[in-house]
């Protein structure tokens, strides 16, 4: 991006006291791990002053300064805590580097507008910083499962041998687990059976209901729409209840064909919810043009809408795949042991006998999910370019 | 044109008058509209629809103590309660005659089941009696009365006779009395002793932690909208995928995943003591109470609130607060005044979205929450599925869908269902 605003060198009574500041924060992370916190705090807050007016005053390039200090930092990293340390120390060396520089050429400053306030652009990298570490919090869990599902051991959280990258901390014995174990294999092959099946049911139901809620004259529009979203609407601990009580009524507690329905029904306000909104950039002209020139109401939907009217379809009918293969409540109350489902034995393991190789089926699940995320996003564009909604 | 207007009502191609083959028209369009929403509609009504009446029907069905003791229910009709007195020897002997039914169907421990709810010792009265039933004889002479004292003090006692007679008609509002604290008594409804009301404290604690859970979204979720609706298109779609990565993650991954970071002997715990920020031996409890299941489910929902936030948030103009700053108002009056009232159709729906789904959640709550930090959700399935009183679960499920439907009703007026929006 083009700079805003023209830069300039700033004074050493800016850049040196907020080193310093951020020297002796890293101080106290560094400190209270040694166990002598305010030493940490005065020896960083000392050395990273001492540091940045080394790299501004004494050294003649950025470059080469600022590799020397990543170079120093891993080196004392490694003498204090071993190869963790040097991670750590080496990744506090980039940082420090690069926001010496960042703060002493003024470059902070680039890209806002000329016209701000000191206290302005200080809360502009604060609430910058607030979102980053709301991104964090969003995105830690799921980045923890993963090393975690290489541990060589049965624990839950990172060994010493892992912290210090030793290859015999890590193993896919879970993943072997996983793959191997009649158990989860048995749900493994119930889920892979179960959601395609139940998304076939709501995708086919779900499009035809849809096509018919977005014609111009629908009487009860509004109430029907609000039926058949209400699935997604209630709890899911009372639509387990009710299926519970109904299907045990009509023999379907137990049985395959239950567990699909109860999860058709779950998937349906999903299908109906991304088909409408497809169906609302639809050109009713071009169903009027095919009629016009001789095409049946069939041969409209196949060769005209559906074609059109697919990205929305698909990406309807990935949500209903991901809500039944996601869905733990109704199958808990709805099935019996001859259809537990992926979600069913991790929720058990979670509950009884926690074994890590819920967190290799974790991951697993975690690389699916990232490929479907792939597919929808891909879809949605494609289809607002057939639709001509946005350019490219 | 002109011509055809003063010649009588304007007619169509075949001869018909124009207002009525367009009324023809418009009917078979929504005859056709319906005939494709229609096996839709039907599929719903029976896979989710009728499951939902069925459970508020169990909320008040009451026939088992009618079915099982039918003389017994006629005979006590006479009988008056606030005699307390026990019933005379006619009512015994109808109950020695329907027990001797009822035990050749084994229906009678059902019943004591059932009547075990109300009165704690119905159960094994019941069993007992069944056993001891087969030898009497309600034709002969000897007294009734009696013999079934000797099995049992409690037939001598008039509070068996007092909880037949309350729950023999066909349908009760027990359940419901049972799921707010209360009971029914001889003179209509009363509230139970202070020791055994737990329903409204669950329900409370449910309704609170939503709200804590609620509050916390938006305090989380409203930067994290804000800065997405402003970033460059470029910058702003990478960092979504932050957002709808969680969003479409499984949610037994992220269940666990917390209970893998929360744990005593978890990550965040063996960070603090690595960092030296709490001792060894002074590892934090974190999970398996209420800050568990708080965490744990503004991370899972944080999604539904920035979602909504944002797609309100990228129809507000940024050169609206650029003209407020121009005309001379700060930087909090011209957010507080200009940009903040144009997001609060996104905070609303966002809000009513998460309260919605954190008040019914079961997942999350039953394995991080604890004992304290479970909702009433929890304890639906617990009588779904292990003390097995269906009518009680059927009536607390029956409360909790009633203030779900109220804010689905509210969403609907708010935001109107036809813009629930999914993912980007």
């Amino acid at each position: 991006m083009a700079a805003l605003t023209p830069i300039s060198r700033t004074p050493v009574s800016f850049y040196l006291p907020v080193t310093a500041a951020a020297g002796a924060f890293a101080g106290l992370l560094v400190g209270t791990s040694q166990g002598a916190p305010w030493a940490g705090v005065l020896y960083g807050a000392g050395l990273m002053a001492l540091i940045s007016l080394i790299l501004t005053r004494v050294l003649p390039s950025e470059k080469a300064g600022r590799w020397t200090l990543v170079a120093l930092f891993l080196i004392g990293g490694y003498a204090m805590a071993g190869f963790p340390g040097a991670v750590v120390g080496g990744l506090f060396g980039w940082f420090f580097g690069w926001f010496t520089f960042w703060l002493y050429e003024g470059r902070y400053r680039a890209r806002l507008a000329p016209y701000l306030t000191p206290f302005q652009v200080l809360w502009h990298f604060s609430f910058r910083v607030i979102c980053g570490a709301i991104f964090v919090f969003l995105i830690t869990p799921i980045l923890v499962v993963m090393p975690l599902s290489f541990n060589a051991e049965n624990f839950f959280t990172f060994t010493p041998e892992m912290l210090r990258f030793d290859p015999a901390g890590y193993s896919l014995k879970h993943y072997r687990d996983f793959l191997t174990n009649s158990v989860w294999q048995d749900a493994l092959r119930n889920s892979v059976m179960i959601a395609p099946a139940a998304t076939f049911l709501s995708v086919s139901f779900g499009t035809l209901a849809a096509i018919g809620l977005s014609q111009p004259h629908v009487p009860f529009r509004r109430a029907i729409m609000a039926m058949l979203i209400s699935p997604m609407i209630v709890p899911l601990i009372i639509s387990a209840a009710g299926m519970y009580f109904f299907y045990s009524r009509i023999g379907l507690q137990g049985t395959y064909l239950g567990v699909v329905l109860a999860h058709a029904a779950l998937g349906i306000p999903f299908v109906i919810i991304t088909v409408t909104a497809t169906l609302v950039g639809f050109d009713r002209s071009l169903t009027r043009a095919a009629a016009n020139m001789g095409a049946n109401p069939v041969t409209t939907f196949f060769r005209v809408q559906m074609p059109l009217i697919m990205p929305g379809v698909i990406s309807g009918a990935l949500f209903a795949f991901i809500t039944s293969f996601d869905e733990v409540v109704v199958v808990l109350f709805v099935g019996s042991a001859g259809q537990k489902t992926l979600p069913w034995q991790m929720f058990t393991g979670l509950r009884e006998q926690i074994s890590p190789t819920i967190l290799a089926v974790a991951t697993i699940l975690v690389a699916i999910s990232i490929v479907l995320l792939t597919v929808v996003e891909l879809l949605r564009r494609r289809s607002e370019r057939l639709r001509g909604m946005s350019p490219g | 044109m002109s011509d055809q207007t003063t010649s009588g009502p304007v007619l169509a191609a075949d001869g018909t008058p124009l207002k009525r083959s367009l009324a023809r028209a418009l009917r078979m369009q929504k005859l056709r509209a319906l005939a494709l929403i229609a096996p839709l509609l039907l599929f719903v009504l029976i896979t989710f629809i009728a499951p939902i009446a069925d459970m508020l029907f169990r909320s008040v069905e009451n026939q088992i103590v009618q079915d099982t003791l039918p003389q017994t229910v006629e005979a006590l009709a006479d009988w008056d309660p606030s005699a307390s007195e026990v019933p005379d020897e006619e009512v015994f002997r109808a109950l020695a005659a329907d027990l001797k039914v009822a035990v050749k169907a084994k229906t009678h421990t059902r019943l004591g089941t059932r009547l075990n709810y109300e009165m704690t010792g119905a159960s094994s009265l019941f069993r007992k009696s069944g056993r001891r039933v087969k030898k009497m004889d309600p034709e002969g002479d000897a007294s009734l009365k009696e013999a079934f004292i000797g099995i049992d003090k409690k037939w001598g006692e008039p509070e068996i006779w007092n909880t037949i007679l309350t729950y023999s008609p066909k349908y009760t509002n027990g359940y419901f009395l049972n799921a707010v604290d209360m009971q029914k008594g001889p003179d209509g409804p009363e509230a139970r002793p202070e020791n055994q009301q737990i329903y409204m404290i669950l329900f409370g604690r449910t309704l609170f932690m939503s709200l804590v859970i609620t509050g916390s979204c938006i305090l989380l979720g409203y930067p994290v909208a804000w800065i997405l609706a402003n970033l460059p298109t470029r910058t702003a779609n990478l960092l979504m995928i932050l957002v709808l990565l969680p969003f479409w993650t499984s949610l037994l991954v992220r269940t666990s995943a917390w209970k893998v970071m929360l744990q005593q002997q978890g990550v965040i715990n063996d960070v603090l003591v690595w960092l030296g920020l709490v001792g060894d031996d002074a590892r934090l409890v974190m999970i398996n109470n209420q800050f568990g299941t708080i965490v744990a489910m503004t991370h899972i929902l944080l999604p539904f609130m920035i979602l909504p936030m944002y797609s309100v948030m990228q129809t507000i103009q940024p050169t609206y607060l650029r003209a407020a700053k121009s005309l001379g108002a700060t930087n909090w009056t011209a957010f507080w005044r200009v940009y903040f009232p144009q997001s609060v159709p996104g905070i609303g729906a966002g809000s009513i979205l998460v309260f919605i789904l954190s008040i019914g959640y079961y997942i999350t709550p039953e394995i991080v929450g604890g004992n304290t930090g479970t909702f009433i959700s929890n304890r639906i399935a617990y009588h779904i599925s292990s003390s097995l009183n269906w009518g009680l679960a059927a009536a607390l499920g029956a409360i909790l869908l009633a203030v779900v439907l109220l804010l689905y009703y509210a969403y609907d007026k708010i935001v109107g269902i036809d813009n629930v929006k999914l993912g980007g």
